[in-house]
């Protein structure tokens, strides 16, 4: 798990990039997994923000997560083209098999379930990802097992 | 065998036929000797994984063994490509997307800016990625505006559901939209590039981030340099303004127009902002002529659109035709009805703020004008195709609520709007139904077309009106008038 001083310098890395506290917000969850308290302080005095700029920023954004997500972390579509073809009875199927809601994460971290809005693939939904893998055509078995 | 005997097989490297196995089938391809290239995709959903073996297509592709049984015929003759009219999508799926040669553009960069934008406004070409706006205006006011600093932004936060044709451009032929940007950058005196593309296309991102480098390599960035950001998970951020808030870092509000980014956008420069389809149709105009190009379509829908079908339908995928095909062309004959073989329910055209169409609608074609006349629109060129079960109650709710969990905030009518919007429509699917209520709802609409800053609020009323205009008189509730 990286450091604060690992944090530090990779945010200030992006200094002079277009969009640059958004940049660094989003290396800090692909190398962290989710954004801290203490990473928010290390963005606002990198950019010279303030604490509420940047937490406005975090609170935008839905990939900047605050807590850390599941070992197996399943995105089921819930846009139209999906939904076409039964994503709310695949949403609910795995809902159920994992007394999870969307947006929650089981207790000993093990899975965690996020509504995502359009993979673009949407000529072969139902579609889903479980951690970096697509999968199109999505059955509950293959999202839980 | 030896690199003259072994056969040119293409193989996508393509988000949805890598999911559907492609990589695996490439390996083992070659590893049983073939000169294995990997393209973009063709667009034909349904048909991948698709191969080319030597110029003859097979798909879907689950076993090499039994490659026979999925035998399409050669690929030229494959009616499904050859009866498109492919301009911004001529290459894709033919070539390795790393393989460049840059001596046509740089031939456009020795025209006149002002010849190059009198091209682009004898073509009529228009926004693809919603508003239909003329190109040329945005074009030649980025041109005249005096500024220290323009810059060229492309818009690739294709966030509307039923679209894919941004992602499968960038994955499969990314140098078609350098070749975009670097002309448009000429002709309107930018010489900085932004490409905004969304988190949830990794592959895409990837791709072009080595074409970037590639272009660098070949000297093509010399006078215009482009950089890569990537979004960090926002519909609202496709709305243009939203989306040069998000590029200056910030929260992605939305700024009220005037002024427009032409004038003053990103960090207050002016901006030429397209969709990634805009900017990849001006190769294919300026190659064969703007005049020739306005003479493809119908009336003020000129040229060529990339038509997407998605949802529950048997031949999904991406269709590269003129403006003026009926909607009913698309789904029964190109995209042969529904998967599940129900009839035919619903259609919404242009994501989610688009209207929900029907059975008395198909045979209206899709240009701006035709389909305004409708109260609807084309967007982004994305048509989700519905059963006869779908619940279109359900589907209001569905617009209000992605509304509300979409909505940047800013303004009042969109961000309570959807939430009061949403609870009523709850109400009247409970059973809670009362004249009443559907008169609030249609008050709400009115209040949030009027006065919502953009057209997340103010075009939500569009698919909330068109499925509870066809939902409510079915179950005998709505009384007209």
């Amino acid at each position: 798990m990286p450091n604060s001083e690992a944090i530090r310098e990779l945010v200030a890395a992006c200094v002079g990039q277009v969009g640059a506290p958004v940049t660094a917000l989003r290396n800090i969850v692909e190398s962290h997994g989710h954004i801290e308290d203490e990473h928010v302080r290390i963005v606002a005095d990198v950019f010279n923000l303030s604490l509420a700029d940047v937490r406005g920023i975090v609170s935008f954004y839905a990939d900047f997560r605050t807590s850390p997500r599941g070992r197996r972390h399943i995105r089921i579509c819930q846009a139209e083209a999906c939904q076409s073809v039964g994503s709310r009875a695949l949403t609910k199927e795995v809902t159920e098999a994992l007394g999870l809601e969307p947006g929650e994460t089981s207790e000993d971290l093990a899975v965690s379930l996020e509504s995502v809005y359009c993979l673009g693939l949407c000529a072969s939904g139902p579609c889903a990802m479980v951690n970096e893998r697509v999968i199109v055509h999505a059955t509950g078995k293959e999202l839980l097992t | 065998m030896s690199r003259a005997e072994a056969k040119r097989t293409l193989v996508p490297n393509e988000t949805l036929a890598n999911a559907l196995g492609a990589n695996d089938l490439a390996r083992e391809l070659q590893a049983r000797g073939h000169e294995v290239v990997r393209t973009g995709g063709f667009g034909l959903a349904w048909l991948e994984p698709m191969l080319v073996i030597d110029g003859e297509a097979y798909g879907p592709v689950q076993n090499l063994d039994a490659l026979d049984a999925v035998a399409l015929g050669p690929l030229a003759e494959l009616p499904e490509i050859a009866r498109q009219q492919r301009i911004v999508f001529d290459r894709c799926g033919l070539i390795d997307p790393m393989e460049y040669d840059p001596s046509w553009l740089l031939e456009q960069l020795e025209r006149e800016p002002r010849e190059i934008i009198g091209e682009i406004k004898a073509s009529g070409l228009r926004g693809r990625g919603g508003a239909g706006f003329p190109a040329h205006i945005k074009w030649q006011t980025v041109h005249d505006t005096p500024a220290p600093q323009k810059y060229i932004v492309v818009n690739a936060d294709e966030g509307d559901s039923g679209t894919f044709a941004d992602r499968l451009i960038m994955e499969g032929d990314p140098f078609r939209l350098i070749e975009g940007m670097v002309i448009s950058g000429h002709a309107t005196g930018a010489d900085k590039g932004i490409v905004y593309l969304r988190s949830e296309y990794p592959l895409a991102a990837e791709i072009f981030a080595n074409a970037i480098d590639k272009a660098g390599t070949l000297g093509l960035l010399e006078r215009f340099d482009i950089e890569l950001f990537i979004g960090a998970g926002a519909y609202i951020c496709g709305e243009e303004t939203s989306l040069l808030e998000s590029l200056e870092g910030k929260r992605g509000e939305i700024r009220a127009k005037p002024p427009v980014p032409a004038v003053a956008g990103l960090f207050g420069q002016p901006t030429l902002v397209h969709n990634v389809i805009t900017l990849c149709s001006v190769p294919g105009i300026l190659d064969m002529g703007g005049k020739a190009y306005a003479e493809i379509g119908v009336g003020a829908s000129t040229g060529s659109s990339t038509f997407q079908l998605a949802g529950n339908i048997k031949r999904g995928g991406l269709y590269e035709l003129p403006f003026g095909v009926t909607m009913r062309e698309l789904i029964e004959d190109w995209g042969g009805g529904t998967r599940t073989g129900r009839p035919f329910g619903a259609v919404q055209v242009g994501g989610p703020l688009g209207a929900y169409l029907f059975e008395r609608d198909l045979d209206t074609p899709l240009s701006y004008e035709d389909m305004a006349a409708l109260g609807a629109g084309i967007g982004h060129g994305g048509l989700v195709v519905f059963e006869d079960t779908v619940d279109l109650v359900q589907q209001a709710h569905y617009a209000f609520a992605f509304c509300a969990h979409e909505s940047c905030g800013k303004c009042t009518p969109c961000r309570i709007g959807s939430v009061r919007g949403k609870e009523a429509v709850a109400a009247l699917a409970s059973g809670e139904y009362t004249e009443d209520r559907l008169e609030v709802i249609d008050e709400l609409c009115d209040l949030m077309e009027q006065t919502s800053l953009c057209q997340m609020g103010g075009m939500t009323p569009i698919p909330v009106r068109s499925a509870l205009g066809e939902a409510l008189p079915r179950k005998g509730e709505w009384k007209q008038g």
